[in-house]
Protein backbone atom coordinates (compact mmCIF):
# COMPACT_ATOMS: atom_id res chain seq x y z
CA UNK A 1 0.00 0.00 0.00
CA UNK A 2 2.54 2.17 1.14
CA UNK A 3 4.77 1.49 -1.81
CA UNK A 4 1.47 2.32 -4.13
CA UNK A 5 1.26 5.88 -2.41
CA UNK A 6 4.82 6.82 -2.38
CA UNK A 7 5.18 6.26 -6.39
CA UNK A 8 1.78 8.19 -7.35
CA UNK A 9 1.89 11.34 -4.87
CA UNK A 10 4.10 13.77 -6.62
CA UNK A 11 2.03 12.80 -9.58
CA UNK A 12 -1.28 13.10 -8.18
CA UNK A 13 -2.90 16.84 -8.66
CA UNK A 14 -5.49 18.38 -6.33
CA UNK A 15 -8.57 15.58 -6.49
CA UNK A 16 -11.34 17.56 -7.22
CA UNK A 17 -14.21 17.03 -5.12
CA UNK A 18 -16.91 14.37 -5.73
CA UNK A 19 -19.39 15.87 -6.70
CA UNK A 20 -17.80 18.39 -8.53
CA UNK A 21 -18.00 18.62 -13.09
CA UNK A 22 -15.51 16.00 -14.41
CA UNK A 23 -16.98 16.64 -18.16
CA UNK A 24 -14.20 18.81 -18.52
CA UNK A 25 -11.07 17.09 -19.82
CA UNK A 26 -11.85 13.00 -20.01
CA UNK A 27 -8.56 10.59 -19.93
CA UNK A 28 -10.07 8.05 -22.61
CA UNK A 29 -12.74 9.14 -25.17
CA UNK A 30 -14.31 6.37 -27.69
CA UNK A 31 -16.24 7.93 -30.13
CA UNK A 32 -18.06 5.44 -32.73
CA UNK A 33 -15.79 2.16 -32.58
CA UNK A 34 -16.29 -0.70 -34.51
CA UNK A 35 -14.33 -4.15 -34.93
CA UNK A 36 -15.87 -6.79 -37.34
CA UNK A 37 -14.52 -10.53 -37.02
CA UNK A 38 -15.87 -12.17 -40.22
CA UNK A 39 -18.49 -10.41 -40.87
CA UNK A 40 -19.47 -9.54 -37.26
CA UNK A 41 -19.50 -6.72 -35.21
CA UNK A 42 -17.41 -7.22 -31.97
CA UNK A 43 -17.61 -4.11 -31.30
CA UNK A 44 -20.32 -1.75 -32.73
CA UNK A 45 -20.21 2.00 -33.20
CA UNK A 46 -19.37 2.52 -29.84
CA UNK A 47 -19.08 6.42 -27.91
CA UNK A 48 -18.43 6.72 -23.86
CA UNK A 49 -15.62 8.67 -22.36
CA UNK A 50 -13.71 7.77 -18.97
CA UNK A 51 -13.29 10.48 -16.72
CA UNK A 52 -9.40 10.89 -14.66
CA UNK A 53 -9.65 9.44 -11.35
CA UNK A 54 -11.82 7.16 -11.66
CA UNK A 55 -12.74 3.40 -11.76
CA UNK A 56 -14.65 2.49 -14.33
CA UNK A 57 -16.75 -0.91 -15.19
CA UNK A 58 -17.50 -2.30 -18.26
CA UNK A 59 -19.69 -5.36 -18.11
CA UNK A 60 -21.45 -7.66 -20.30
CA UNK A 61 -22.38 -11.21 -20.74
CA UNK A 62 -20.00 -13.58 -22.64
CA UNK A 63 -18.81 -12.44 -26.22
CA UNK A 64 -20.24 -9.12 -25.27
CA UNK A 65 -17.34 -8.02 -26.69
CA UNK A 66 -15.44 -6.22 -23.27
CA UNK A 67 -12.34 -8.06 -24.12
CA UNK A 68 -12.09 -6.95 -27.90
CA UNK A 69 -12.64 -3.39 -26.66
CA UNK A 70 -9.88 -3.27 -24.58
CA UNK A 71 -7.51 -4.69 -27.62
CA UNK A 72 -8.68 -1.95 -29.82
CA UNK A 73 -7.96 0.76 -27.03
CA UNK A 74 -4.38 -1.09 -26.41
CA UNK A 75 -3.52 -1.25 -30.60
CA UNK A 76 -3.56 -4.90 -30.27
CA UNK A 77 -6.37 -4.69 -32.90
CA UNK A 78 -7.26 -2.50 -35.25
CA UNK A 79 -10.56 -0.65 -35.44
CA UNK A 80 -12.96 -1.25 -38.78
CA UNK A 81 -14.05 2.50 -38.08
CA UNK A 82 -14.29 5.11 -35.04
CA UNK A 83 -11.59 6.99 -33.13
CA UNK A 84 -10.00 6.15 -29.81
CA UNK A 85 -8.79 9.32 -28.08
CA UNK A 86 -6.25 9.01 -25.04
CA UNK A 87 -5.24 12.13 -22.95
CA UNK A 88 -6.06 14.55 -25.42
CA UNK A 89 -4.49 12.57 -28.78
CA UNK A 90 -6.01 10.55 -31.12
CA UNK A 91 -4.20 7.57 -30.79
CA UNK A 92 -6.58 5.20 -33.00
CA UNK A 93 -4.43 2.58 -34.50
CA UNK A 94 -1.25 3.25 -32.58
CA UNK A 95 0.76 0.36 -32.14
CA UNK A 96 0.70 -0.79 -28.31
CA UNK A 97 4.27 -0.13 -27.40
CA UNK A 98 3.75 3.26 -28.59
CA UNK A 99 0.34 3.60 -26.39
CA UNK A 100 2.41 1.98 -23.26
CA UNK A 101 4.78 4.90 -23.56
CA UNK A 102 1.70 7.43 -23.31
CA UNK A 103 0.55 5.70 -20.43
CA UNK A 104 -2.01 2.85 -20.98
CA UNK A 105 -1.24 -0.07 -19.32
CA UNK A 106 -3.24 -3.31 -19.35
CA UNK A 107 -3.71 -7.07 -17.68
CA UNK A 108 -5.39 -9.95 -19.85
CA UNK A 109 -8.39 -12.10 -19.63
CA UNK A 110 -6.08 -15.12 -20.87
CA UNK A 111 -2.46 -15.17 -18.17
CA UNK A 112 -0.04 -13.14 -20.84
CA UNK A 113 2.94 -14.14 -18.69
CA UNK A 114 6.70 -14.87 -19.39
CA UNK A 115 6.62 -17.86 -18.02
CA UNK A 116 10.50 -18.00 -19.39
CA UNK A 117 11.09 -15.49 -16.53
CA UNK A 118 11.10 -14.87 -12.63
CA UNK A 119 8.80 -12.92 -11.01
CA UNK A 120 10.57 -9.99 -10.12
CA UNK A 121 11.91 -10.13 -13.81
CA UNK A 122 8.39 -10.27 -15.53
CA UNK A 123 7.76 -6.70 -13.42
CA UNK A 124 11.04 -5.27 -14.47
CA UNK A 125 9.76 -5.60 -17.75
CA UNK A 126 7.26 -3.20 -17.07
CA UNK A 127 9.80 -0.87 -16.17
CA UNK A 128 11.14 -1.08 -19.86
CA UNK A 129 10.27 2.24 -21.38
CA UNK A 130 11.86 3.64 -18.22
CA UNK A 131 15.21 2.34 -18.24
CA UNK A 132 18.10 2.51 -20.79
CA UNK A 133 17.32 -0.16 -23.71
CA UNK A 134 20.09 0.56 -26.15
CA UNK A 135 22.44 -2.49 -26.90
CA UNK A 136 25.56 -1.14 -26.53
CA UNK A 137 25.16 -0.14 -22.96
CA UNK A 138 23.64 -3.36 -22.04
CA UNK A 139 26.42 -5.74 -24.01
CA UNK A 140 29.46 -4.12 -21.93
CA UNK A 141 27.20 -3.65 -18.60
CA UNK A 142 27.94 -0.10 -18.17
CA UNK A 143 28.02 1.08 -14.85
CA UNK A 144 24.86 3.66 -15.44
CA UNK A 145 23.08 0.84 -16.90
CA UNK A 146 23.30 -1.53 -13.71
CA UNK A 147 22.41 0.73 -11.40
CA UNK A 148 19.21 2.25 -13.04
CA UNK A 149 18.67 -1.81 -12.97
CA UNK A 150 18.93 -1.87 -9.80
CA UNK A 151 16.71 0.38 -9.39
CA UNK A 152 13.90 -1.22 -11.40
CA UNK A 153 14.66 -4.17 -9.56
CA UNK A 154 13.75 -2.60 -6.11
CA UNK A 155 10.66 -1.36 -7.43
CA UNK A 156 9.88 -4.45 -9.30
CA UNK A 157 10.01 -6.05 -5.42
CA UNK A 158 8.31 -3.10 -3.73
CA UNK A 159 5.28 -3.72 -6.41
CA UNK A 160 5.12 -7.23 -5.49
CA UNK A 161 4.79 -6.43 -2.13
CA UNK A 162 2.25 -3.86 -2.83
CA UNK A 163 -0.01 -6.98 -4.27
CA UNK A 164 0.75 -9.35 -1.69
CA UNK A 165 3.54 -11.32 -3.43
CA UNK A 166 6.73 -10.80 -1.54
CA UNK A 167 7.25 -14.59 -0.96
CA UNK A 168 7.73 -15.06 -4.43
CA UNK A 169 9.82 -11.97 -5.84
CA UNK A 170 12.73 -14.66 -7.28
CA UNK A 171 10.54 -17.71 -8.15
CA UNK A 172 10.20 -18.63 -11.38
CA UNK A 173 6.79 -17.21 -12.87
CA UNK A 174 6.25 -20.86 -14.32
CA UNK A 175 5.93 -22.46 -10.54
CA UNK A 176 3.90 -19.91 -9.03
CA UNK A 177 -0.09 -20.12 -8.91
CA UNK A 178 -3.02 -19.11 -11.16
CA UNK A 179 -3.75 -16.89 -8.20
CA UNK A 180 -0.39 -15.40 -8.16
CA UNK A 181 -0.12 -14.72 -11.31
CA UNK A 182 -3.11 -12.70 -12.08
CA UNK A 183 -1.77 -10.44 -9.38
CA UNK A 184 1.42 -10.38 -11.08
CA UNK A 185 -0.15 -9.23 -13.91
CA UNK A 186 -1.15 -6.22 -11.86
CA UNK A 187 2.14 -5.25 -10.68
CA UNK A 188 3.85 -5.79 -13.96
CA UNK A 189 1.28 -3.59 -15.71
CA UNK A 190 2.07 -0.74 -12.39
CA UNK A 191 5.03 -1.16 -13.05
CA UNK A 192 4.88 1.20 -16.28
CA UNK A 193 3.48 3.94 -14.05
CA UNK A 194 0.29 4.10 -16.38
CA UNK A 195 -2.45 6.73 -16.13
CA UNK A 196 -5.01 4.29 -17.32
CA UNK A 197 -4.96 1.09 -16.22
CA UNK A 198 -7.16 -1.55 -18.07
CA UNK A 199 -8.12 -4.84 -15.94
CA UNK A 200 -9.28 -7.99 -18.26
CA UNK A 201 -11.34 -9.83 -15.33
CA UNK A 202 -8.90 -9.75 -13.03
CA UNK A 203 -10.55 -12.10 -10.31
CA UNK A 204 -11.58 -14.57 -12.57
CA UNK A 205 -10.76 -17.88 -11.21
CA UNK A 206 -10.22 -17.04 -7.75
CA UNK A 207 -11.91 -18.13 -4.65
CA UNK A 208 -13.76 -15.56 -2.22
CA UNK A 209 -10.67 -14.58 -0.20
CA UNK A 210 -8.48 -14.25 -3.59
CA UNK A 211 -11.50 -11.84 -4.70
CA UNK A 212 -11.76 -9.78 -1.59
CA UNK A 213 -8.13 -9.14 -1.60
CA UNK A 214 -7.78 -8.31 -5.36
CA UNK A 215 -10.16 -5.91 -4.86
CA UNK A 216 -8.67 -4.18 -2.08
CA UNK A 217 -5.67 -4.16 -4.53
CA UNK A 218 -7.89 -2.38 -7.24
CA UNK A 219 -8.76 0.08 -4.63
CA UNK A 220 -5.66 1.23 -3.26
CA UNK A 221 -4.90 1.67 -7.41
CA UNK A 222 -7.52 3.49 -7.85
CA UNK A 223 -6.86 5.24 -4.25
CA UNK A 224 -3.34 6.95 -5.95
CA UNK A 225 -5.08 8.28 -8.50
CA UNK A 226 -4.54 6.13 -11.28
CA UNK A 227 -7.45 5.88 -13.55
CA UNK A 228 -8.89 2.06 -13.56
CA UNK A 229 -10.84 0.36 -16.23
CA UNK A 230 -12.37 -2.69 -15.20
CA UNK A 231 -14.02 -5.46 -17.04
CA UNK A 232 -15.44 -8.14 -14.57
CA UNK A 233 -18.04 -11.25 -14.07
CA UNK A 234 -17.93 -10.49 -10.28
CA UNK A 235 -20.90 -7.99 -9.71
CA UNK A 236 -20.50 -7.83 -6.03
CA UNK A 237 -16.57 -6.55 -7.15
CA UNK A 238 -18.15 -4.11 -9.71
CA UNK A 239 -20.45 -2.84 -7.45
CA UNK A 240 -18.13 -2.16 -4.48
CA UNK A 241 -15.55 -0.66 -6.54
CA UNK A 242 -17.01 1.37 -9.71
CA UNK A 243 -17.99 5.11 -10.20
CA UNK A 244 -19.08 3.84 -13.39
CA UNK A 245 -20.71 1.35 -14.85
CA UNK A 246 -21.08 0.58 -18.89
CA UNK A 247 -22.88 -2.15 -19.65
CA UNK A 248 -22.39 -4.15 -23.17
CA UNK A 249 -24.58 -6.61 -25.09
CA UNK A 250 -23.13 -7.68 -28.51
CA UNK A 251 -20.87 -5.01 -29.25
CA UNK A 252 -23.32 -2.38 -28.13
CA UNK A 253 -24.02 -0.31 -25.33
CA UNK A 254 -26.86 -1.40 -23.37
CA UNK A 255 -27.00 0.96 -20.16
CA UNK A 256 -24.20 3.18 -18.87
CA UNK A 257 -24.41 5.19 -15.04
CA UNK A 258 -24.04 5.06 -12.14
CA UNK A 259 -23.78 1.43 -10.25
CA UNK A 260 -27.07 1.58 -8.97
CA UNK A 261 -28.64 2.65 -12.06
CA UNK A 262 -26.78 0.43 -14.27
CA UNK A 263 -27.98 -2.34 -11.84
CA UNK A 264 -31.47 -1.43 -12.37
CA UNK A 265 -31.75 -1.30 -15.67
CA UNK A 266 -34.30 -3.47 -16.77
CA UNK A 267 -32.22 -4.23 -20.52
CA UNK A 268 -29.22 -4.87 -17.92
CA UNK A 269 -31.17 -7.17 -16.00
CA UNK A 270 -32.57 -8.83 -18.86
CA UNK A 271 -29.04 -9.52 -20.73
CA UNK A 272 -27.71 -11.14 -17.61
CA UNK A 273 -30.64 -13.20 -17.23
CA UNK A 274 -30.66 -14.11 -20.23
CA UNK A 275 -27.16 -14.68 -20.57
CA UNK A 276 -27.80 -17.28 -17.52
CA UNK A 277 -31.00 -18.49 -17.81
CA UNK B 1 24.97 -11.82 -10.19
CA UNK B 2 27.79 -13.37 -8.65
CA UNK B 3 25.98 -16.75 -10.32
CA UNK B 4 26.70 -15.06 -14.01
CA UNK B 5 30.41 -14.78 -13.06
CA UNK B 6 31.02 -17.83 -11.44
CA UNK B 7 30.27 -19.73 -14.62
CA UNK B 8 32.47 -17.14 -16.71
CA UNK B 9 35.25 -18.15 -14.37
CA UNK B 10 34.09 -21.87 -14.61
CA UNK B 11 34.31 -21.68 -18.12
CA UNK B 12 37.73 -19.64 -18.09
CA UNK B 13 39.75 -22.33 -15.99
CA UNK B 14 38.29 -25.36 -18.08
CA UNK B 15 39.84 -23.27 -21.10
CA UNK B 16 42.97 -22.56 -19.71
CA UNK B 17 43.36 -25.85 -18.29
CA UNK B 18 42.32 -27.79 -21.73
CA UNK B 19 45.45 -27.83 -23.53
CA UNK B 20 47.07 -29.54 -20.76
CA UNK B 21 44.82 -32.21 -21.04
CA UNK B 22 45.26 -32.61 -25.18
CA UNK B 23 47.82 -35.28 -26.58
CA UNK B 24 48.87 -33.00 -29.63
CA UNK B 25 47.36 -30.85 -32.50
CA UNK B 26 44.74 -33.22 -33.70
CA UNK B 27 42.73 -32.87 -30.52
CA UNK B 28 43.84 -28.84 -30.51
CA UNK B 29 42.41 -28.52 -33.63
CA UNK B 30 38.93 -29.80 -32.62
CA UNK B 31 38.89 -27.75 -29.55
CA UNK B 32 39.41 -24.72 -32.16
CA UNK B 33 36.87 -25.53 -34.73
CA UNK B 34 34.28 -26.41 -31.08
CA UNK B 35 35.12 -23.16 -30.03
CA UNK B 36 34.11 -21.03 -32.97
CA UNK B 37 31.32 -22.83 -33.64
CA UNK B 38 30.41 -21.85 -30.12
CA UNK B 39 31.23 -18.46 -30.40
CA UNK B 40 28.58 -18.68 -33.59
CA UNK B 41 26.36 -20.72 -31.17
CA UNK B 42 26.21 -18.55 -28.20
CA UNK B 43 25.14 -15.45 -30.63
CA UNK B 44 22.69 -17.55 -31.95
CA UNK B 45 20.93 -18.83 -28.99
CA UNK B 46 20.72 -15.42 -28.28
CA UNK B 47 18.14 -15.34 -31.25
CA UNK B 48 16.30 -18.69 -30.87
CA UNK B 49 16.99 -19.59 -27.34
CA UNK B 50 16.37 -16.27 -25.53
CA UNK B 51 14.01 -14.25 -28.52
CA UNK B 52 12.43 -17.16 -29.49
CA UNK B 53 13.03 -16.70 -33.25
CA UNK B 54 13.99 -19.17 -35.11
CA UNK B 55 16.60 -19.19 -37.82
CA UNK B 56 17.80 -22.04 -40.44
CA UNK B 57 19.89 -19.55 -42.20
CA UNK B 58 22.69 -18.59 -39.96
CA UNK B 59 25.40 -20.63 -41.74
CA UNK B 60 24.92 -17.67 -44.45
CA UNK B 61 26.24 -15.29 -42.34
CA UNK B 62 29.54 -17.11 -41.54
CA UNK B 63 29.99 -17.62 -44.86
CA UNK B 64 29.74 -13.72 -45.65
CA UNK B 65 32.49 -13.06 -42.75
CA UNK B 66 34.89 -16.17 -44.11
CA UNK B 67 34.51 -14.56 -47.78
CA UNK B 68 34.83 -11.18 -46.72
CA UNK B 69 38.30 -11.87 -44.96
CA UNK B 70 39.00 -14.53 -48.56
CA UNK B 71 38.30 -11.97 -50.71
CA UNK B 72 39.61 -8.34 -49.14
CA UNK B 73 42.58 -9.85 -47.24
CA UNK B 74 44.25 -12.38 -50.09
CA UNK B 75 43.06 -10.70 -53.08
CA UNK B 76 42.91 -7.14 -52.07
CA UNK B 77 45.50 -7.10 -49.22
CA UNK B 78 43.52 -5.11 -46.69
CA UNK B 79 44.52 -5.96 -42.73
CA UNK B 80 42.87 -8.85 -41.42
CA UNK B 81 41.12 -6.67 -38.44
CA UNK B 82 39.51 -4.21 -41.33
CA UNK B 83 38.57 -7.32 -43.17
CA UNK B 84 36.64 -9.19 -40.42
CA UNK B 85 35.04 -5.68 -39.68
CA UNK B 86 33.99 -5.21 -43.00
CA UNK B 87 32.30 -8.68 -42.92
CA UNK B 88 30.72 -7.95 -39.80
CA UNK B 89 29.40 -4.88 -40.98
CA UNK B 90 27.97 -6.73 -44.15
CA UNK B 91 26.67 -8.90 -42.55
CA UNK B 92 24.93 -7.02 -39.86
CA UNK B 93 23.88 -4.56 -43.10
CA UNK B 94 22.43 -7.60 -44.79
CA UNK B 95 20.60 -8.85 -41.42
CA UNK B 96 18.91 -5.70 -40.70
CA UNK B 97 17.50 -5.18 -43.99
CA UNK B 98 15.88 -8.85 -44.02
CA UNK B 99 15.12 -8.81 -40.32
CA UNK B 100 11.71 -6.37 -40.62
CA UNK B 101 10.01 -8.35 -43.52
CA UNK B 102 11.50 -11.61 -41.93
CA UNK B 103 10.80 -11.17 -38.24
CA UNK B 104 7.37 -10.44 -38.60
CA UNK B 105 6.58 -14.15 -39.12
CA UNK B 106 6.07 -16.77 -37.06
CA UNK B 107 7.18 -20.19 -36.71
CA UNK B 108 7.16 -22.45 -39.80
CA UNK B 109 7.18 -18.87 -41.97
CA UNK B 110 9.86 -17.54 -40.17
CA UNK B 111 12.25 -20.82 -40.61
CA UNK B 112 11.55 -21.17 -44.20
CA UNK B 113 12.17 -17.29 -44.88
CA UNK B 114 15.47 -17.97 -42.86
CA UNK B 115 16.08 -20.85 -44.86
CA UNK B 116 15.62 -19.30 -47.89
CA UNK B 117 17.95 -15.98 -47.11
CA UNK B 118 20.72 -18.86 -46.17
CA UNK B 119 20.71 -20.68 -49.47
CA UNK B 120 20.61 -17.23 -51.45
CA UNK B 121 24.28 -16.65 -49.63
CA UNK B 122 25.53 -19.79 -50.28
CA UNK B 123 24.05 -19.80 -54.17
CA UNK B 124 25.55 -16.45 -54.85
CA UNK B 125 29.18 -17.64 -53.22
CA UNK B 126 29.10 -20.68 -55.65
CA UNK B 127 27.99 -18.68 -58.45
CA UNK B 128 30.04 -15.57 -58.29
CA UNK B 129 33.02 -18.03 -59.25
CA UNK B 130 35.25 -14.84 -60.53
CA UNK B 131 35.36 -13.37 -56.94
CA UNK B 132 34.24 -16.62 -54.64
CA UNK B 133 36.62 -19.14 -56.43
CA UNK B 134 32.99 -20.70 -57.23
CA UNK B 135 32.44 -24.49 -55.53
CA UNK B 136 36.33 -25.14 -55.07
CA UNK B 137 36.55 -22.14 -52.38
CA UNK B 138 39.52 -20.05 -51.79
CA UNK B 139 42.85 -20.06 -50.39
CA UNK B 140 42.75 -17.89 -47.22
CA UNK B 141 46.16 -15.46 -45.80
CA UNK B 142 46.87 -16.57 -42.36
CA UNK B 143 45.97 -14.05 -39.61
CA UNK B 144 48.42 -10.83 -39.13
CA UNK B 145 47.55 -8.77 -36.37
CA UNK B 146 49.36 -5.79 -36.44
CA UNK B 147 52.43 -7.41 -37.91
CA UNK B 148 51.87 -10.19 -35.54
CA UNK B 149 51.22 -13.69 -37.46
CA UNK B 150 48.81 -16.18 -35.79
CA UNK B 151 50.14 -19.47 -36.53
CA UNK B 152 49.77 -22.94 -35.36
CA UNK B 153 47.10 -24.58 -32.62
CA UNK B 154 48.52 -23.30 -29.66
CA UNK B 155 48.55 -19.94 -30.46
CA UNK B 156 45.15 -19.83 -32.19
CA UNK B 157 43.56 -21.77 -29.41
CA UNK B 158 44.54 -19.03 -27.01
CA UNK B 159 43.20 -16.87 -29.78
CA UNK B 160 39.67 -18.46 -30.05
CA UNK B 161 39.19 -19.32 -26.15
CA UNK B 162 39.67 -15.57 -25.12
CA UNK B 163 37.70 -14.37 -28.14
CA UNK B 164 34.84 -17.47 -26.67
CA UNK B 165 35.10 -15.97 -23.29
CA UNK B 166 34.94 -12.36 -24.51
CA UNK B 167 31.38 -13.72 -26.49
CA UNK B 168 30.13 -14.98 -23.60
CA UNK B 169 30.49 -12.28 -21.37
CA UNK B 170 28.51 -10.31 -23.89
CA UNK B 171 25.82 -12.48 -24.04
CA UNK B 172 25.22 -12.69 -20.79
CA UNK B 173 25.66 -9.29 -19.74
CA UNK B 174 22.84 -8.63 -22.00
CA UNK B 175 20.56 -11.13 -21.03
CA UNK B 176 20.69 -10.06 -17.39
CA UNK B 177 20.00 -5.96 -19.26
CA UNK B 178 16.75 -4.67 -20.01
CA UNK B 179 17.37 -5.71 -24.01
CA UNK B 180 17.42 -9.26 -22.37
CA UNK B 181 13.82 -8.96 -20.83
CA UNK B 182 12.62 -7.60 -23.93
CA UNK B 183 13.81 -10.51 -26.01
CA UNK B 184 12.90 -12.86 -23.19
CA UNK B 185 9.50 -11.47 -22.80
CA UNK B 186 8.46 -11.35 -26.48
CA UNK B 187 9.45 -14.79 -26.37
CA UNK B 188 7.12 -15.26 -23.33
CA UNK B 189 4.57 -13.36 -24.49
CA UNK B 190 4.36 -11.40 -27.54
CA UNK B 191 1.31 -9.37 -26.91
CA UNK B 192 2.22 -8.90 -23.39
CA UNK B 193 5.74 -7.38 -23.90
CA UNK B 194 4.37 -4.74 -26.51
CA UNK B 195 1.76 -3.87 -24.40
CA UNK B 196 4.26 -2.95 -21.92
CA UNK B 197 6.16 -0.78 -23.96
CA UNK B 198 8.62 -3.38 -25.72
CA UNK B 199 8.52 -2.46 -29.31
CA UNK B 200 9.17 -6.15 -30.29
CA UNK B 201 9.86 -5.67 -33.92
CA UNK B 202 13.24 -3.55 -33.48
CA UNK B 203 14.27 -5.71 -30.76
CA UNK B 204 13.82 -9.04 -33.03
CA UNK B 205 15.64 -7.20 -35.62
CA UNK B 206 18.42 -6.52 -32.95
CA UNK B 207 19.04 -9.52 -31.87
CA UNK B 208 19.03 -10.54 -35.56
CA UNK B 209 21.58 -8.27 -36.43
CA UNK B 210 23.99 -9.14 -33.37
CA UNK B 211 23.57 -12.67 -33.57
CA UNK B 212 24.75 -12.46 -37.67
CA UNK B 213 27.74 -10.23 -36.49
CA UNK B 214 29.02 -12.88 -34.07
CA UNK B 215 28.39 -15.69 -36.48
CA UNK B 216 30.12 -13.42 -38.89
CA UNK B 217 33.55 -12.77 -36.97
CA UNK B 218 33.60 -16.48 -36.08
CA UNK B 219 33.43 -17.05 -40.35
CA UNK B 220 36.20 -15.08 -40.71
CA UNK B 221 38.43 -16.37 -38.03
CA UNK B 222 37.96 -19.58 -39.29
CA UNK B 223 38.68 -18.41 -42.92
CA UNK B 224 42.24 -17.69 -41.46
CA UNK B 225 42.82 -20.38 -39.45
CA UNK B 226 41.61 -23.57 -41.83
CA UNK B 227 43.15 -21.05 -44.83
CA UNK B 228 40.84 -22.55 -47.21
CA UNK B 229 36.84 -21.42 -47.68
CA UNK B 230 34.38 -22.84 -49.79
CA UNK B 231 30.55 -22.57 -50.26
CA UNK B 232 29.80 -25.67 -47.89
CA UNK B 233 30.44 -23.67 -44.57
CA UNK B 234 27.64 -21.48 -45.37
CA UNK B 235 25.23 -23.78 -46.68
CA UNK B 236 21.75 -25.42 -45.30
CA UNK B 237 23.68 -28.38 -43.86
CA UNK B 238 25.89 -25.97 -41.64
CA UNK B 239 22.97 -24.03 -40.53
CA UNK B 240 20.71 -26.87 -39.65
CA UNK B 241 24.53 -28.13 -37.34
CA UNK B 242 24.60 -25.14 -35.92
CA UNK B 243 20.53 -24.94 -34.47
CA UNK B 244 21.37 -28.71 -33.85
CA UNK B 245 24.12 -27.46 -31.19
CA UNK B 246 22.55 -24.45 -29.82
CA UNK B 247 19.02 -27.14 -28.97
CA UNK B 248 20.95 -29.82 -27.96
CA UNK B 249 22.83 -28.07 -25.70
CA UNK B 250 19.65 -25.91 -24.09
CA UNK B 251 17.85 -23.52 -25.40
CA UNK B 252 18.23 -19.85 -23.80
CA UNK B 253 21.19 -21.47 -21.91
CA UNK B 254 24.61 -19.32 -22.72
CA UNK B 255 26.73 -22.29 -21.12
CA UNK B 256 24.21 -24.90 -22.87
CA UNK B 257 25.50 -23.32 -26.27
CA UNK B 258 28.46 -24.01 -25.87
CA UNK B 259 28.55 -27.38 -24.38
CA UNK B 260 26.33 -28.37 -27.24
CA UNK B 261 28.80 -27.08 -30.15
CA UNK B 262 31.78 -28.75 -28.14
CA UNK B 263 30.14 -31.96 -28.01
CA UNK B 264 29.17 -31.79 -31.43
CA UNK B 265 32.04 -30.62 -33.11
CA UNK B 266 34.11 -33.09 -31.28
CA UNK B 267 31.82 -36.77 -31.79
CA UNK B 268 31.51 -36.41 -35.39
CA UNK B 269 35.65 -36.10 -35.76
CA UNK B 270 36.02 -39.08 -32.81
CA UNK B 271 33.17 -41.27 -34.07
CA UNK B 272 33.72 -42.55 -37.96
CA UNK B 273 30.14 -43.44 -37.88
CA UNK B 274 29.04 -40.11 -37.05
CA UNK B 275 31.33 -38.82 -39.76
CA UNK B 276 29.85 -41.03 -42.25
CA UNK B 277 26.25 -40.09 -41.54
CA UNK B 278 26.76 -37.17 -40.33
CA UNK B 279 23.67 -35.41 -41.28
CA UNK B 280 21.57 -38.57 -40.50
CA UNK B 281 23.13 -38.36 -36.70
CA UNK B 282 22.69 -34.39 -36.69
CA UNK B 283 18.43 -35.13 -37.65
CA UNK B 284 18.43 -37.87 -35.04
CA UNK B 285 20.11 -35.81 -32.10
CA UNK B 286 17.82 -32.79 -32.81
CA UNK B 287 14.77 -35.43 -32.84
CA UNK B 288 15.82 -37.37 -29.76
CA UNK B 289 16.84 -33.90 -28.08
CA UNK B 290 13.16 -32.68 -29.11
CA UNK B 291 11.37 -35.62 -27.45
CA UNK B 292 13.45 -36.64 -24.67
CA UNK B 293 15.23 -33.40 -23.73
CA UNK B 294 13.26 -30.70 -24.98
CA UNK B 295 15.44 -28.38 -22.39
CA UNK B 296 18.34 -29.12 -23.71
CA UNK B 297 20.86 -30.98 -22.25
CA UNK B 298 23.54 -28.22 -19.59
CA UNK B 299 19.50 -27.43 -18.27
CA UNK B 300 18.01 -30.94 -17.78
CA UNK B 301 21.53 -31.85 -16.45
CA UNK B 302 21.45 -28.65 -13.93
CA UNK B 303 17.50 -29.92 -13.03
CA UNK B 304 18.07 -33.27 -12.04
CA UNK B 305 21.27 -32.79 -9.62
CA UNK B 306 18.93 -29.64 -8.04
CA UNK B 307 15.97 -32.15 -7.88
CA UNK B 308 19.17 -34.75 -6.18
CA UNK B 309 19.99 -31.99 -3.92
CA UNK B 310 16.72 -30.47 -2.64
CA UNK B 311 15.85 -34.41 -2.17
CA UNK B 312 18.71 -35.11 0.28
CA UNK B 313 18.16 -31.71 1.64
CA UNK B 314 14.93 -32.87 3.11
CA UNK B 315 15.92 -36.05 4.27
N1 LIG C 1 -9.64 -12.59 -32.84
C1 LIG C 1 -10.94 -12.85 -33.05
N2 LIG C 1 -11.34 -13.45 -34.20
C2 LIG C 1 -12.65 -13.71 -34.42
N3 LIG C 1 -13.62 -13.41 -33.56
C3 LIG C 1 -13.30 -12.82 -32.40
C4 LIG C 1 -11.93 -12.51 -32.08
N4 LIG C 1 -11.90 -11.94 -30.87
C5 LIG C 1 -13.17 -11.89 -30.45
N5 LIG C 1 -14.01 -12.42 -31.35
C6 LIG C 1 -15.47 -12.49 -31.24
O1 LIG C 1 -15.94 -11.24 -30.82
C7 LIG C 1 -17.00 -11.38 -29.89
C8 LIG C 1 -16.65 -10.64 -28.62
O2 LIG C 1 -15.63 -11.36 -27.94
P1 LIG C 1 -14.91 -10.80 -26.65
O3 LIG C 1 -13.81 -11.73 -26.33
O4 LIG C 1 -14.56 -9.39 -26.87
O5 LIG C 1 -16.06 -10.93 -25.57
P2 LIG C 1 -16.00 -10.66 -24.01
O6 LIG C 1 -17.05 -9.66 -23.71
O7 LIG C 1 -14.63 -10.35 -23.58
O8 LIG C 1 -16.46 -12.07 -23.45
P3 LIG C 1 -16.01 -12.85 -22.11
O9 LIG C 1 -16.81 -12.28 -21.00
O10 LIG C 1 -16.37 -14.25 -22.38
O11 LIG C 1 -14.55 -12.64 -21.95
C9 LIG C 1 -17.21 -12.86 -29.70
O12 LIG C 1 -18.27 -13.26 -30.52
C10 LIG C 1 -15.92 -13.47 -30.17
O13 LIG C 1 -16.13 -14.74 -30.70
MG1 LIG D 1 -13.27 -11.21 -22.39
Amino acid sequence: MSALHRHRTDALPEEPPASAPRAAAPLLRVEGLSREFGGVLAVADLSFTIAAGTVHSIIGPNGAGKTTLFNLITGVYRPSGGRVLFDGRDVTGMAPYRLAALGLSRTFQNLQIFMNMTAVENVMVGRHRHLDTRLLPALLRLPSLVRRDHAAADRAAELMRAVGLERYVGTDAASMPYGALKRLEIARALAAEPKLLLLDEPAAGLNATEKKEIGAVIRRIADTGITVVLVEHDMKMVMGLSDHILALNYGRKLAEGRPEEVARDPDVVAAYLGSHG
Amino acid sequence: MTHRLLGLGLLAVVLALLPLGLPNNFYLDMAILAGLNAIVCVGLNLLVGFAGQVSLGHAGFFGIGAYATAVLVSTHKWPALLALAAGALLSAVIAFAVARPILRLKGHYLAMATLGIGIIISIVLRTETRITGGPDGMIVDPLNVFGFEVYGERVWYWVVAGLLLVTVWLALNLIDSPVGRALRALHGSEVAAETLGVDTARFKAMVFVLSAVFASVAGSLFAHYAGLITPAKADFLKSVELVTMVVFGGMASTFGAVVGAAILTVLPQLLTVFQDYQHMMLGLILMLTMVFMPKGLLPTLAGLVQARTSLGGRR
